[in-house]
């Protein structure tokens, strides 16, 4: 790719629009007659949403696109402007009135609290952004330093970086303090890669950056890390200008690290929001969970339950006033104002008042209790021990209560490798030379750190006799200690003995476990001492120093998986080792040496190591001046040049004697499969999203269980592309539809098995290619593909591919719910973009954590966060999102049947202050209660049966089946409280001393059966009864009957009429009505018990039941 | 966010994280108590067929002979009742209902005949019953004014708006205000036995003790007028429907006269269907064997004053015995019948389904 567009770059035929052409330090050059200062955006970055001036009226259109939201400042406006303009609402709002209006603000409150904080977290990141801004940099202009904000670069200025800085933006690296033009650079934060990058310099500007005059030409930015595409004219004394190609190695990106170089220049090409990083990271926008989405469902559905109630009702009071004598009877006559209104103003007011009447049955106060149960419930996770991790000292940490209940739901994990399910920590485990194992132990314990733990000799001893034994040895030892890029980080004194027991010696590679390797072979005596000038100095067993002259380096790369060095030694003999994947050397080494090393390897390979053979061949002068010249003729290839060096590596490693395989351990997190297993036990499945290659995330997914032997890989990589004589993207069809035969429409036994390797570049071709080929099926092909897999790894990913990936997930059919887990700044895009965001408190600074949803200190904790946590969490929000749409249905509905009883007029049945603590004091609490502390199944239950997350999964309790069940409850439960009192009433003289009683007595009745229906519906339904929930449960029970007391048992000054006076007393007074209570209570839970009876005893149930 | 990244040194600053939460402190171990690792010693519960099925047997032994218990209770309560609002041609009150004015200085009477069946042994309660009468429309129920009622002398000469349109008249405020007070029954009924010689004898009516004693004593409240009635209402008017000022409900007896008449505190008490009866006089059980209503024929004298007609609505009196239970209802009795009824099958099911699923889950259980 990168080699087609460098040649239409240079051919010129196809001059892009879209490039940016930047003067370095702002000097014009000579070709050009005008200089024009081009305009690029600043170096500011913003990553507040909000200013001073947009704030509120955004912010409160983000409030109020939550439906409930907008719902109560509507009935807010409605019962504080229907005061004032409309008779009749007025009067049943002052029917009702009492603290109605007092809990209309409530709502009201909250959405202020909730925009304060909203406003509060703003402020934070404006805070946090300034200090990124007015960071100093420095900047070389006309040959002085000046010290300058960061938010003031611009493109085109050079600035200057020390060691451990960070870039303020993407640079074009100028000149270096190092002599060999090269820079070190750690970008951890970018994609999470926390070993050493080496950038070059331009070549012909490391000199005089002062006086240096040139333009760069470079394309527009985009996001993608590893892509970049250049050219620099240089201008000299009026020459002809020289022309320089730049690549993604010349481009220090911003968020990058300086390491082990004091001090470079650079000149900057993308500033501000234009950089890499910037174009990776996405806002934050507020998550919902998907209960809340299920919440404002059924909020619809209560609405129109409204709605109709209310229209029912205005339609019979119209139909039932029509009747003569009915409107105004002679004992009721209207007020001249109500005779005055309009008859359609009056019909609309009704209507308003019916909906004033019958707005309890959209709880407010659920959301009320549902953001108290979030809170309060998310300070469980933060104590919990189980969670602290004594290493750093922490536990859990939770940045938004809003996704406790998500933590249950969760279908996909994606999860980042470096540092989240492995330490990125390499470590040397064992070695097998010519068929022999050689594990290393403790390097105390043997003499010279070997321990053949296999093989035909089993002593040291032994070993020394036989010459050719340690001959290989040392062999080996040497191709570990000279094939590789490792550098020696701090100085040697040349020619001087080092003592061998420098473990701590630093060592500066591209790859871990190429410093892994070497660390292997230091161990075992074999010391590289560093490269000075194209010799190799190693240290060897009898504390000699072996010089190797380096003659080529045949590079790494992921087509060929080997890599070779051709060293010289100094008794002349010239020498190639070769050290690759297993598949790439053993075609290439001697037959008859394989099958004693492959069995090593492939048990290596099952224990989750990476395994590396390294093989060795002796070139003869004339061999080798036919490669020297080979690769020289490569290298100065203007065309093809990468081709052409892969036929000439390919031709030179060949033929070459195996020595024996290495195998290093990717050091997993804590029970990182064990917590993996689990995920997948309990139906939830694991994508790996890495920045790293193929093969070492292979092995981990190996190595975590993720992958297992036997099952089937499918790959879709850069190489299974390469076919002869078709096109990537005809390859790339083709490849897809056979994996999606073997996925989707073949037999579902085999399907379950197999797993699928994505590769960056690939997966940019799937993702874009709709808009090329007209094949816009092969996102949908793809995703068919991976979620028929058990697991999915995609390498070489750029952070802003980890996000599409998981946006792509989360869009699919079925919206399943994603969860996201990482612990350096390149997963934060893909943190962001999932429902549920988890941040690992690794090495890699907080990026991670802060942008995160839920932080934990190990991988390990995911287990008991998703499965006990998340479990309960959803079970005990779901239970109370029903619950509570339960109880104030059957809250409402007598008072909906009431108005055909009262000539719909209106007539609320029971009293203000029933109405109003109904929710707030006598059925709030143990529902509160309830959803803080159940647990229907004990969290060790939980933990140990992975399969019981999967009854909740795709949001089960809270669909339309069981929201039909509670419904239909609540109406039953509305029926029989209105009628069973109803029956009762139609004698109305239920005192045994003859006395009636009136419509406030029927209400209290009807109120009464409810509230401890409700409240005992609850006691059925808890599994795990604390004192909590007895005092809660009983308690509010006790309260109601003490308020009512309280409440009949005083002539209330503030209040204009006494309803309620002594008529609790009295109905408690009246067996029939302790009767009635009792039966109707009785009676509306008996379809709950024999719910709870019949229901089977699912499997722990069963097994709770015979514990 | 991002531009933080900048700083690898801010290790950890603020949390940009949202509101909530930020609960740990740093370094420090989260408590190991039982509330805060969710381990508090808890009840569990578990509702099996086993455990439920006592229950149901108990609830349905207790309920049947409860329900059988009350149902004859109710049965026993003897109950007459009759219609005399007058609207068929036949019935004595026709004319009354027909030409009802409101304006009349001679009140129309009528008398009703009727005979009981079976002597009414105990204390007979006599209430009239009002259908299609709406006491419980929330214009109706919402206009009165309690502070008025309780003897409040500001909410006497300046009643609450609610009690529109019957506040005013005129200027003068009206006292008691509203329509609840303004519809006031007014029918007065007098019940008369007629013995086999056809002598005829009125039966006492005690008007005392029909309304709830904290009513008369602490919710209704005549205002301060040095014990003259008169004088406490002076200012104001008479409902518009009334006949007779409040404080002329009943002249001879002070304790049963202005706001504090019991009839009037009875008839406030609204009801709470559009049919109802609101006690009206408790004929007291005479000592000895005699019954309180022999059986035999009776008279019922109406002063017919309460016009129904206009509104499709009836009058009825209505005699009953009462029990401990209140009135004659056999519907508590068949609710308890139905639901022991009910409990005690279910139980019976349940006996069943819990018998085979113990088979089936001792079998299940053997092979794990």
């Amino acid at each position: 790719m990168l080699r087609r567009r460098l040649n239409r770059w240079f051919g010129g035929e196809d001059r892009r629009v879209d490039s940016r052409t930047i003067y370095v330090g702002h000097r014009p050059c000579p070709a050009n007659e005008v200089f024009i200062p081009p305009k690029f955006c600043d170096n500011r970055i913003v990553s507040s949403k909000y200013t001073v001036w947009n704030f509120l009226p955004k912010n409160l259109f983000e409030q109020f696109r939550r439906i409930a939201n907008f719902y109560f400042l509507i009935i807010f406006l409605v019962q504080v402007r229907a005061s004032f303009v409309c008779m009749p609402t007025q009067t049943v709002i002052s029917d009702i009135i009492f603290f109605k209006i007092r809990t209309s603000w409530l709502p009201l409150v909250f959405l202020t609290v909730l925009i304060c904080s909203q406003g509060y977290e703003d402020w934070l990141r404006h805070k946090a952004d300034n200090e990124v801004n007015k960071y100093r940099v420095t900047v070389l202009e006309d040959g002085r330093r000046i010290q300058k904000e960061s938010e003031k670069i611009k493109v085109g200025d050079v600035l200057e970086v020390d060691e451990d800085e960070t870039f303020p933006c993407d640079l074009i690296l100028l000149q270096s303090s190092r002599d060999d033009g090269t820079c070190f650079v750690t970008t951890a934060s970018l994609d999470g890669e926390s070993n050493h990058k080496t950038h070059y310099t331009v070549p012909d500007t490391e000199r005089d950056v002062e006086s240096l005059n040139a333009t760069i030409e470079c394309e527009q930015p985009q996001p993608d890390l590893y892509k970049f595409v250049g050219r620099m004219h240089i201008y000299k004394n009026n020459e002809e200008p020289t022309l320089r190609s730049l690549g993604p190695e010349n481009l220090l990106l911003k968020g990058a690290t300086l390491k082990n170089t004091q001090s470079i220049c650079g000149v900057a090409v993308y500033t501000g929001m234009e950089t890499k990083m910037a174009l990776n990271y996405q806002g934050k926008s507020q998550k919902r969970s998907v209960v809340e989405k299920s919440i404002n469902a059924f909020l619809l559905v209560y609405l129109c339950i409204l709605v109709s109630k209310a229209l029912v009702c205005t339609t019979l009071k119209y139909v039932w006033q029509s009747k003569p004598g009915q409107d105004e009877p002679w004992y009721n006559e209207k007020t001249l104002k109500e005779k005055e209104t309009n008859r359609y103003l009056n019909m609309f007011t009704d209507f308003l008042s019916f909906m004033v009447l019958f707005n309890f049955i959209i709880p407010v106060s659920m959301y009320v209790t549902v953001e108290m149960q979030k809170f309060l419930g998310s300070f469980f996770i933060s104590w919990d021990k189980d969670f602290f991790d004594s290493e750093i000292e922490e536990g859990a940490l939770v940045n938004t209560s809003d996704l406790n209940e998500e933590l249950g739901q969760v279908e996909y994990v994606f999860t980042d490798k470096t540092g989240t399910l492995t330490q990125n920590n390499m470590e040397f485990i064992e070695c097998c030379i010519d068929g022999h194992q050689y594990k290393y132990r403790d390097a105390s314990s043997e003499v010279d750190g070997f321990c053949v733990t296999d093989g035909p000799m089993n002593t040291v001893q032994q070993k020394a006799g036989r010459v050719s034994v340690v001959e290989r040895e040392e062999l080996f030892l040497r191709a570990l200690c000279l094939c590789h890029t490792v550098q020696v980080d701090g100085l040697m004194v040349d020619g001087q003995v080092v003592p061998p027991l420098q473990e701590q010696r630093g060592f500066i590679a591209s790859s871990p476990d190429e410093i892994a390797l070497v660390q292997g072979a230091m161990r075992y005596g074999f010391t590289f001492l560093g490269l000075e000038s194209k010799t190799m100095k190693i240290l060897n067993r009898t504390n000699d120093v072996e010089m190797y002259e380096l003659l080529h380096v045949l590079n790494f790369d992921p087509v060929r998986r080997r890599m070779s060095v051709i060293v010289r030694s100094i008794s002349g003999e010239t020498l190639l080792f070769c050290k690759g994947a297993d598949s790439s050397i053993f075609p290439r080494v001697k037959q008859e040496e394989v099958e004693k090393i492959r069995m090593h390897v492939e048990r290596n390979a099952t224990d989750g190591y990476r395994t590396l053979c390294v093989a060795y061949k002796h070139l003869t002068p004339e061999e080798y001046d036919q490669v020297d010249s080979g690769l020289r003729e490569a290298r100065l290839a203007l065309q093809d040049r990468e081709e052409k060096l892969m036929a000439v590596y390919n031709q030179v490693e060949t033929g070459m004697n195996l020595i024996g395989a290495t195998a290093v351990e990717d050091r997993l997190q804590e029970e990182a499969a064990e917590t993996m297993e689990a995920l997948q036990g309990a139906g939830i499945k694991v994508w790996v999203l890495t920045g790293d290659k193929m093969e070492t995330a292979k092995s981990t997914c190996y190595a975590c269980r993720l992958f297992k032997r036997n099952t089937e890989l499918l790959e879709l990589t850069v190489r299974t592309l390469e076919y002869p004589g078709k096109r990537r993207e005809d390859r790339l069809h083709d490849l897809l539809l056979e994996y999606h035969k073997k996925t989707v429409q073949d037999g579902v036994g085999g399907n379950s098995l197999t797993k699928n390797n994505i590769n960056g570049a690939t997966l940019s071709m799937v993702l874009n290619s709709s808009s090329e080929n007209n094949l816009h099926d092969y996102k949908d092909l793809f995703l068919q593909i991976c979620q028929n897999c058990t697991s999915v790894l995609c390498c070489r990913m750029a952070p802003l591919q980890k996000a599409q990936i998981v946006k792509m997930v989360k869009n699919s059919k079925g919206s399943p719910i994603t969860l996201s887990v990482g612990d350096g700044a390149n997963d934060v895009s893909m943190i962001l973009e999932a429902h549920v965001g988890i941040g690992i408190k690794g090495k890699e600074g907080r990026q991670a954590v802060r942008n995160s949803d839920y932080a934990i200190p190990k991988l390990k904790h995911l287990k008991k966060l998703l499965l006990a946590h998340g479990h309960l969490y959803y079970v005990r929000i779901a239970h109370l999102v029903q619950y509570f749409f339960y109880k104030n249905l059957c809250f409402i509905l007598p008072q909906f049947l009431y108005q055909f009883f009262c000539g719909c007029s209106q007539q609320p049945l029971y009293d203000a202050a029933y109405l109003t603590m109904y929710n707030i004091c006598f059925t709030s609490m143990p529902i509160l209660a309830y959803s803080l502390f159940e647990q229907h199944i004990s969290i060790e239950m939980l933990l140990e049966n992975a399969t019981l997350y999967r009854q909740i999964g795709k949001n089960a309790m809270l669909r339309w089946g069981p929201f039909l069940y509670w419904t239909l409850l609540g109406v039953f439960h509305g029926l029989v409280f209105f009628f069973g009192v109803w029956f009762l009433f139609s004698n109305p003289a239920l005192q045994d001393n003859g006395q009636a009683f009136g419509n406030w007595s029927y209400g209290t009745i009807v109120f009464t059966i409810l509230v401890f229906t409700v409240t005992l519906k609850l006691a059925l339904d808890t599994r795990h009864w604390t004192w909590i929930n007895h005092f809660v449960i009983w308690g509010s029970l006790a309260f109601y009957v003490f308020f009512s007391f309280f409440w009949g048992g005083v002539i209330w000054p503030f209040l204009r009429q006494q309803r309620l006076y002594f008529v609790f007393a009295n109905m408690l007074s009246s067996v029939s009505a302790w009767l009635v209570i009792i039966v109707l209570i009785l009676l509306s839970l008996l379809p709950e018990i024999l719910y709870v009876v019949l229901r089977k005893p699912r499997g722990p149930y069963a097994r709770q039941v015979v514990l | 966010m991002m531009a933080s990244s900048y700083n690898a040194k801010e290790e950890d600053g603020h949390h940009s994280g949202a509101s909530s939460g930020t609960g740990v402190s740093k370094n420090k171990k989260p408590d190991n108590t039982a509330f805060k690792q969710q381990r508090l010693p808890a009840w569990q519960p578990i509702l099996t067929a086993g455990s439920v099925l006592p229950a149901f047997f108990v609830i349905g032994l207790i309920f049947i002979p409860i329900g059988i218990g009350l149902y004859v209770t109710s049965n026993n309560i003897k109950e007459f009742e009759i219609d005399y609002t007058g609207v068929s041609s036949d019935s004595p009150c026709y004319n009354c209902a027909k030409n009802f004015t409101w304006n009349t200085t001679e009140p129309c009477v009528c008398t009703v005949n009727f005979t009981l069946h079976q002597p009414f042994e105990s204390n007979v309660f006599m209430y009239y019953g009002l259908s299609n009468f709406y006491q419980n429309h929330r214009r109706y129920v919402k206009s009165r004014d309690d502070r008025q009622l309780n003897g409040d002398l500001s909410a006497l000469t300046d009643p609450s708006k609610e009690c529109e349109p019957y506040r005013k008249s005129g200027d003068v405020s009206i006292a008691p205000c509203g329509a609840i007070a303004n519809s006031l029954f007014n029918d007065t009924l007098v019940l008369y036995y007629v013995d086999s010689n056809n002598s005829i004898s009125e039966i006492p009516l005690v008007k005392k003790g029909i309304a709830w004693w904290t009513d008369k004593h602490v919710k209704f409240r005549n205002p301060a007028g040095n014990g003259n009635l008169t004088l406490a209402f002076k200012d104001t008017a008479k409902p518009v429907n009334w006949a007779k000022p409040v404080y002329e409900l009943d002249p001879l007896d002070p304790e049963n006269n202005g706001f504090i008449n019991e009839d009037f505190i009875v008839w406030m008490r609204t009801a709470a269907l559009p049919t109802f009866r609101k006690l009206y006089r408790i004929i007291q059980k005479k000592s000895g064997a005699t019954p309180t209503l022999p059986n035999g024929n009776y008279m019922l004298n109406i002063t017919y004053n309460y016009p129904v007609l206009s509104f499709d609505g009836r009058k009825r009196l209505i005699l009953s015995t009462i029990s401990w239970m209140g009135g004659k209802n056999p519907f508590l009795g068949i609710a308890y019948i139905t639901v022991g009824s009910i409990c005690f099958c279910l139980g019976v099911v349940l006996l069943i389904i819990h018998h085979k699923y113990d088979n089936r889950n001792t079998s299940a259980d053997i092979p794990s």
